[in-house]
């Protein structure tokens, strides 16, 4: 079963650009990471699935049901955290919780009272004394207090200090591991490749590659770092250049023995072959635009 | 109920304040009548002599030596324009908050449709009207038996249903404005009621624009009218009808399809 199916899904609204032919298929119990720059479209495909926004064209469905159509009952299986999560202002904490709870027709109260000691929230707290990590921390538990079928976080870890984000990841996992399908979004690729089992990119508004994130890493692509030379071999293949004093580092893609027999009359002093990480991917795809839209690179994530 | 609750706990602390400055001038309104009453008749003359200002506000009508006529010219401003700038501040502000304070993403995220939201906020703005009017009739009686009046019991509960209806209307009108707000529309709101008083006036003053009282709600909240003839002028409440079910069938449709941004 598909948590999240999106067919040639496009929004274009305004000033913004929007999305465009967006197809995404998220797995039922999938840890998927949705990764792109800002303004590439991130927020507006998951306010579009979440009904905020209504499609221009394409269609979308959450656990099989339309976003048109259905989107009380795909809202109750949902636990949202904003990007910039607004409360209102007056409110404390724990009336928040309440409120969100409410509007669901749950006691959560357990839940919540459980995730702010883990996160170390202080319930009684007025909203507009807190801080940024503190109203993200809010947004958390109200994400999850409900303990939801799917998790549309948007860009979750921004604000939060890095034992906080731990926590929250480990609650993640669990709830994850339990059954629960996580869609996050973040530009962000360390956290993408440690905590996902899939992940998509999109810039300008369309996607360029999904597929799941050690295979996105393991592309036919190596990051070959040389000590004691200059510049690279003379070999087809090489890009992504980078020269150092007595080194140099490049990407290459063809036959390991055309590398090896290249690079061996010249005055290398130490060497590294490794699989380029994916912000080498990610920045990849956002510097060359027009080389990277073709479909077999959506399927296979081989595009490097 | 969820909604409507929590917008009536939000709107409390604005609506205290708004009950309060309008019962403290309706109370002071009420309690000087005794000291003026003496000076009345002839207060009465001057002010229905005034020409074109006796009749914007309906003064060349009514008698001020009579509390009910004074009731209606003092208390029907306190009450009317103090009740229609509530109105319109709640109206305008239901809807259009949530997207200027940012809430609109965490309120429409929950499983509940935006019709209901819609509804509910519009209840919550109705009753806010009801408390305030509500409140400031008690606080009238009791004042009114403070100096030992009698007025005619039948003309108040008209004067104050007038005033309750009047304010509705601009609610619900700055409501299904508020739909169609990206961010909060305070002067569009004040703005509205002041340009629906300034009509009554302007349709009193002469009687090629007595049309215009079709068109404010204050048409058919005039004290004057009321008090001289006794009842609530049909065609008057009849378009005043229209236009707030204009406001609320539009609130209803663009909110439902409105993308937050």
């Amino acid at each position: 079963m598909t948590a999240i199916l999106t067919k040639q899904l496009t929004k274009s609204y305004g000033r913004n650009r929007g999305i465009t032919e967006l197809d995404l298929c998220v797995h039922d119990g999938d840890f998927f990471g949705f990764i792109g720059p800002n303004g590439a479209g991130k927020s507006t495909t998951i306010r579009t699935l979440l009904g905020l926004l209504s499609p221009t064209a394409g269609t979308a469905e959450i656990f099989g049901r339309d976003i048109r159509g259905d989107k009380r009952e795909i809202l109750s299986e949902i636990g949202y955290l904003p990007s910039e999560t607004m409360f209102y202002q007056g409110l404390r904490v724990r009336d928040i919780l309440r409120f969100s709870a409410d509007l669901r027709g749950q006691d959560c109260r357990k839940e919540a009272a459980r995730l702010c000691e883990r996160l170390e929230l202080d319930m009684s707290r007025k909203i507009r004394e807190l801080s940024l990590g503190n109203r993200k921390k809010a947004g958390i538990v109200c994400a999850l207090q409900h303990k939801p079928r799917l998790y549309v976080l948007d860009e979750p870890t921004s604000g939060l200090d890095p034992l906080i984000q731990r926590e929250f990841y480990a609650v993640l996992k669990e709830r994850n591991e339990e059954g629960a399908t996580v869609f996050l979004s973040s530009h962000i690729l360390s956290e993408v490749q440690r905590y996902c089992s899939h992940a998509a990119m999109i810039r300008d508004g369309r996607l360029l590659v999904s597929d799941r994130v050690e295979r996105l890493g393991h592309t036919a692509a190596k990051r070959v770092c040389a000590g004691g030379i200059c510049s690279p071999p003379a070999l087809e293949g090489i890009r992504n250049v980078k020269k150092g004093a007595s080194s140099v580092s490049f990407l290459y893609s063809g036959s390991p023995q055309k590398l090896l027999a290249a690079l061996a009359p010249l005055p290398v002093t130490d060497i590294t072959i490794a699989e380029p990480d994916l912000e080498e991917i990610f920045l990849h795809y956002y510097e060359k635009p027009q080389s990277h839209t073709g479909k077999a690179e959506k399927e296979g994530g081989n595009a490097i | 109920m969820t909604i409507w609750k929590h917008e009536l706990r939000a709107g409390r602390a604005s609506l205290c304040v708004w009950f309060g400055a309008i019962a403290f001038l309706l109370a002071v309104c009420v309690l000087i009548y005794p000291e003026m009453a003496g000076q009345m008749d002839e207060m009465s003359e001057t002010f229905s002599q005034m020409g074109g200002f006796s009749q914007a506000f309906g003064m060349d009508r009514l008698n001020f030596g009579e509390f009910i006529g004074f009731f209606g010219i003092e208390c029907g401003n306190v009450l009317g324009l103090g009740g229609a700038l509530f109105a319109a501040l709640t109206g305008i502000a239901a809807l259009s908050k949530e997207e200027e304070g940012h809430t609109a993403e965490f309120l429409l995220t929950h499983p509940v449709s935006r019709p209901r939201v819609v509804a509910e906020k519009l209840c919550a703005v109705m009753t806010q009207i009801i408390l305030l009017n509500a409140a400031a009739a008690a606080v009238t009686y009791l004042c009114i038996a403070a100096i030992g009046e009698s007025p005619d019991g039948k003309t108040m509960a008209l004067l104050f249903l007038a005033y309750l209806l009047m304010q509705a209307e601009i609610a619900v009108i700055c409501f299904g404005i508020s739909a169609f707000l990206g961010r909060g529309g305070t002067g569009i709101g004040l703005g509205l009621a002041a340009v629906f008083y300034f009509l009554n006036m302007i349709a009193n003053l002469t009687e090629q624009a007595r049309f215009l009282k079709y068109v404010t709600p204050f048409g058919y909240a005039e004290s004057a009218d009321i008090i001289t003839e006794g009842r609530l002028e049909g065609k008057y409440l009849a378009a005043g009808a229209f236009f707030a079910l204009v406001g609320v069938i539009a609130a209803f449709i663009r909110y439902a399809r409105k993308d937050i941004g």
